[in-house]
């Protein structure tokens, strides 16, 4: 907890010193918690300081962000270091802080690189504030790699008009803004795949830019000054706000970014190598990019969850019919995938294996329909088109690690053929490996569960089930099926309350069944025997990652002592290790927490969804840590959650090949 | 490469060790050794036979076989082994078993015979019936081999369902036997002698494990500790015997294992090796817990969840042992490793024992007469095995690499 804190300030340091007053009055006051209290110049220097755009502090990626969004973790703690240091300054020198005017001081100040020193000297409290947030930005950007290119693209732009020695690379970043701001409009033309710089390009690119950087700083701050309008026009409205500020963080801090741009290009090659991570959905320069490449007009949530902006949050509801719309436009899309796009979008396909068998299925209908164009190989070529086809549905819906899996699988079966067979055989043989995978990893492999979970399932047991899991649901009608009497209590929870149809089809085959919310569960748990879970993926610490409540469920169990059963089928389980439920994680509609259908009464919300200082946060999942597990059942047996690894270890080459 | 995996599992084994010190010593004599304990006569067991149905007796039939075995020893059970050594030689199972032209071979006498020897345990007194089956199959194919096993091993496991050790030895064998038929063998003979080699190669080293696990296990024992056993584990036995010939100074704390007073048997093998020993009644172990340094058990069976079923009052004696923050070790051959998964107490099918109690028991009460009970893993410290000494988060790792 305290190491989370300890990056959190970050971002928040800049807020008390440095944001819009526009932007939100409130956050100042939830700032001011405890030690804000006795620290009224710091509450008030936002205020008084935020129309200068001079007192940036350096660059920040996603800054923008930070300012255009509200601030829901402006409650926490936020600077947690400044109080202390504070009263160490009055104790010190009373007179500083009374002294200390934020608005003269800013005001002040000039511009350029020298000023922290000078705030430094003048100012112990704001000069370490300077310090740390530097320190802690590098430390928090480094791990995630994603480093944000948008600073040094934007000087790049900024300086265009003015420095004629460019080479290459800066032509280049001009070409680039072009087909964004198209974009909306033509969504076909973007799906054109952009010139791709190949490792040298981009090094060049680079090297321009930080040499078009250092030219800047000689001339000094004036010139830095005048860009925030340049960038401002060049940049979309909604950040200009924003950008403007970034602008001239560039100038005063190129040091900075200049370290940051040597790491970066080392960075990028590390990552080659490794697994792709998921993007980071607060990584601006990335989320640029895609949304370059993306075929969904997808619109930004406006009330961004402070905690998970690093995932998607767009708003609900918009995509669908401007997807519809797009239907006859989008050409190179083949009909299955955007079927099946529009499917996860609307919700109608839903449930791990679900999707997973919806997309392997569409894969299979566009490998039918697939004829190598001229010039080019099919490995190749198809790999690419699937892999745009798999960004598509990610915008549709982020994919589930199952469904990461299977699309490895079917990448490297592709990659794995041999070039020798002709065009048809090589399509006939993805097609039947599609269905090879459909058959012995999903549907044998649910058959097997089945087997291993109803022996255990005992007469006069008392089964407590969470939500609805295709597979918990075949174990319980099997071994309903095999005559033994037992009990079954379907726990569901808003807003999507899947356990009804659950509940439904179990009482139409004669189950007996109780049914309650997620906020029952402690009081139902006593009498339960054993608890059924289904599960989204199994990460290789034996964390489980299933629908939200999930843990909860598990951890009541275990208090309980009753045994947590997970039927889960190996093709879900994940090598990566996760901690907690933040770091990866799929953002629902946040209407849907708000508003309760059919109960009109139940309107508390419906004035104050728009408040800038409310946030709703529809989470879709959550780890279950291994301790709260006692079993998995997966199609090789019943295994603890500590051995879930040398499944992942053993038969990894399994998933690829089979 | 499953080949290699079983294979490994079995080069793994510190075995390595144990040859080395024996090499002035031929395997043979040790395993000689253990052969020529004589078996009690088939009398002793009561018509092994007909009893072959534990359920309607209300008794597991392993707790016979082990009430037999590592009962205080009587001076009648011994006069009967002297009687017995005359009419039953060694060799008298591959004899009989050559000619079986007139009756009917069974796999449950086959495997009852080998059961006899107080030494042998029962995952090798099946694998050794399984591989008796092998020598008398009239078939021709592997395939009907395999069928033929299959029906074997099925029947053993019937015979007794309460046994782990022996549904784990056949589980292993036929394992070892669907692996092998992978392989082509270019002549069924070959293969089929092989599979022979290999069922004998397997009771080698299951006899090797105990003195295996006795040998790794000695770093663990320092002098002047104390150590609590529960039960008659012969693989404790052997521990402790290795540590008090390895001059090791230390005492146990046996526990008088009601029912059947298998600590008493134990505390008498103690005694000889001059240890001194500290008999408790089951219920003083939390009493005398904070003197004891560490708990000793031996196991019945290996689940896959890493805990183990042992003889009843393993699982409170863990429990102490787990809140006085006192390690708990368990020793283990391999081939006890089973593929089983109890969520709790009542998960396995019950193993049924009398209890005498010394007095009448009016008829309404109730006795629990069950003879094990399940230990989870978070409750033990280490295993030590003829793989090595293991976590018992590693007991599942290793039966996914052997059975999957």
């Amino acid at each position: 907890m305290d190491a989370r804190r300890g990056s959190l300030p970050v971002p928040r340091v800049r807020q008390v010193g440095f944001f819009t007053p526009n932007a939100q009055p409130a956050p100042t006051r939830s700032q001011s918690g405890p030690p804000d209290s006795s620290s009224p110049p710091l509450s008030d220097s936002p205020a008084s300081n935020s129309l200068s755009p001079v007192m940036i502090p350096p660059p920040r990626h996603h800054s923008d962000n930070l300012a255009a969004a509200p601030r829901p973790t402006s409650p926490l703690p936020v600077p947690e270091p400044s109080p202390f240091r504070r009263r160490g300054a009055d104790n010190n020198n009373a007179l500083l802080v009374g002294s200390y005017n934020p608005a003269e001081t800013l005001l002040a100040m000039s511009p350029s690189s020298s000023h922290i020193g000078d705030g430094e000297s003048e100012e112990t409290m704001s000069g370490g504030w300077f310090r740390r947030s530097n320190s802690g930005k590098l430390a928090s950007s480094l791990p995630s790699g994603t480093f944000d290119f948008s600073p040094v693209q934007s000087t790049a732009e900024v300086l265009k008009p003015n420095k004629v020695q460019n080479p290459v690379g800066i032509s280049e970043v001009s070409a680039r803004p072009a087909p964004k701001e198209q974009q909306p409009e033509a969504p076909s033309s973007s799906k054109q795949p952009k010139p791709k710089l190949t490792k040298a390009e981009r090094r060049a690119l680079q090297e321009s830019q930080r040499a078009a950087k250092a030219a800047a700083k000689a001339p000094g701050g004036g010139k830095s000054v005048a860009a925030p309008e340049e960038v401002a026009t060049i940049k979309s409205v909604k950040q200009h706000q924003t950008q403007k500020k970034d602008a001239p963080q560039v100038a005063v801090s190129v040091a900075a970014s200049e370290r940051k741009g040597g790491d970066k290009s080392q960075d990028k090659e590390r990552r080659k190598d490794a697994p792709a991570p998921r993007m980071q959905f607060d990584d601006k320069s990335r989320v640029e990019k895609a949304k370059r490449r993306s075929v969904v007009d997808q619109t930004e949530a406006k009330k961004r969850v402070e905690l998970f902006r690093h995932l998607p949050q767009y708003e609900h509801g918009t995509q669908l019919a401007d997807l519809e719309s797009k239907f006859l436009q989008l050409d190179p899309m083949h009909p299955a995938i955007y079927k099946v796009g529009l499917q996860y979008l609307a919700g109608d396909i839903s449930g791990g294996n679900a999707r997973c068998i919806a997309m392997l299925q569409a894969f299979q209908q566009v490998v039918k329909d697939y004829s190598t164009p001229p010039e080019k190989t099919l490995p190749r070529d198809l790999t690419a088109k699937i892999s745009s086809y798999v960004s598509f549905f990610t915008q549709c819906r982020p994919l589930s690690m199952s469904m990461g899996n299977a699309i490895r699988f079917l990448k490297n079966r592709i990659a794995k053929l041999s070039p020798s067979l002709s065009e048809s055989e090589s399509k006939s043989s993805i097609c039947t490996d599609i269905d090879r995978f459909i058959n012995e990893k999903i549907v044998l492999a649910d058959r097997v569960i089945v087997q291993h979970a109803s022996s255990k399932v005992k007469d006069g047991d008392v089964l407590l089930v969470y939500g609805s899991s295709c597979v918990v649901e075949m174990v319980l009608l099997h071994s309903h099926e095999l005559a033994k009497q037992f009990r079954v209590i379907v726990v569901d929870s808003r807003p999507k309350l899947e356990g009804k149809a659950l509940l439904r089809r179990l009482v139409a085959k004669g189950v007996h069944c109780t049914y309650t919310h997620i906020n029952a569960v402690s009081y139902v748990m006593h009498e339960v025997t054993k608890v059924f879970l289904g599960a989204s993926s199994v990460l290789s610490n034996g964390t489980v990652y299933s629908r939200v409540g999930t843990a909860c469920v598990a951890m009541v169990a275990h208090a309980f002592r009753v045994p947590v059963i997970i039927c889960c089928e190996a093709y879900k389980f994940h090598e990566r290790v996760q901690l907690d439920s933040i770091c990866s994680n799929e953002l629902g509609d946040p209407d849907a927490i708000g508003k309760v259908p059919g109960r009109m009464d139940v309107n508390y919300l419906n004035d104050v969804s728009n408040s800038g200082n409310l946030q709703l946060l529809n989470l879709m999942y959550d780890a279950t840590p291994a301790d709260y597990v006692s079993m998995i059942v997966t199609d090789y047996g019943m295994i603890p959650p500590t051995s879930v690894p040398v499944i992942v270890r053993e038969y990894r080459r399994d998933h690829l090949l089979i | 490469m499953k080949e290699q995996t079983t294979r490994a599992m079995w080069w793994r084994s510190p075995s390595f060790i144990l040859d080395n010190r024996q090499q002035a010593q031929p395997y043979g004599t040790a395993r000689g050794g253990a052969l020529s304990i004589p078996p009690p006569p088939s009398t002793a067991m009561a018509d092994p036979n007909p009893n072959p149905n534990p359920l309607t007796d209300k008794i597991s039939a392993y707790y016979q076989t082990r009430a037999a075995h590592h009962g205080v020893v009587s001076s009648d059970w011994l006069a009967q082994a002297q009687a017995a050594v005359g009419h039953i030689p060694d060799d008298a199972a591959n004899s009989d078993q050559g000619a079986p032209s007139g009756k009917l071979f069974s796999v449950i006498d086959e495997f009852n015979n080998w059961r006899k020897q107080p030494d042998l345990a029962e995952a090798v007194a099946a694998i050794r019936a399984l591989a008796a089956v092998i020598r008398n199959s009239q078939a021709t194919t592997m395939m009907e081999l395999e069928i033929e096993l299959k029906k074997a091993s099925d029947s053993l496991k019937s015979w007794d369902t309460t046994s782990i050790s022996l549904t784990a030895g056949c589980d292993l064998f036929m394992r070892y036997v669907t692996r092998t038929s992978a392989l082509e063998y270019e002549d069924f003979n070959s293969a089929k002698t092989r599979l022979i080699e290999r069922a004998e190669k397997f009771g080698e080293i299951s006899y090797k494990a105990r003195k295996i696990i006795a040998m790794l296990s000695q770093d663990f024992i320092f002098d002047g500790c104390t150590i609590l056993v529960h039960g008659f584990s012969r693989v404790v036995l052997e521990v402790l015997k290795m540590a008090a010939q390895n001059k090791k100074l230390f005492r146990v704390f046996c526990t008088e294992g009601r029912p059947d007073r298998t600590g008493l048997r134990l505390s008498n093998e103690l005694a000889k090796l001059d240890v001194p020993v500290k008999l408790l009644i089951d219920s003083a172990v939390a009493y005398s817990m904070d003197e004891v340094d560490m708990v000793f058990v031996g196991a019945d069976g290996v689940v896959e969840s890493g805990g183990i079923i042992n003889m009843m009052g393993t699982y409170q004696i863990a429990l102490v042992a787990h809140s006085m923050n006192k390690p708990v070790y368990v020793a283990a051959e391999s081939y006890k490793f089973a593929r089983l998964y109890p969520l709790d107490q009542k998960d396995m099918g019950p193993a049924l024992r009398p209890i005498e109690f010394g007095v009448p028991i009016p008829l309404k009460v109730e006795v629990e007469t069950s003879a094990r009970d399940y230990t989870p893993p978070q409750y033990l410290t280490l295993l030590f095995t003829d793989l090595g000494v293991l976590t018992p988060s590693v007991v599942s790792d290793e039966l996914i690499q052997l059975y999957l």
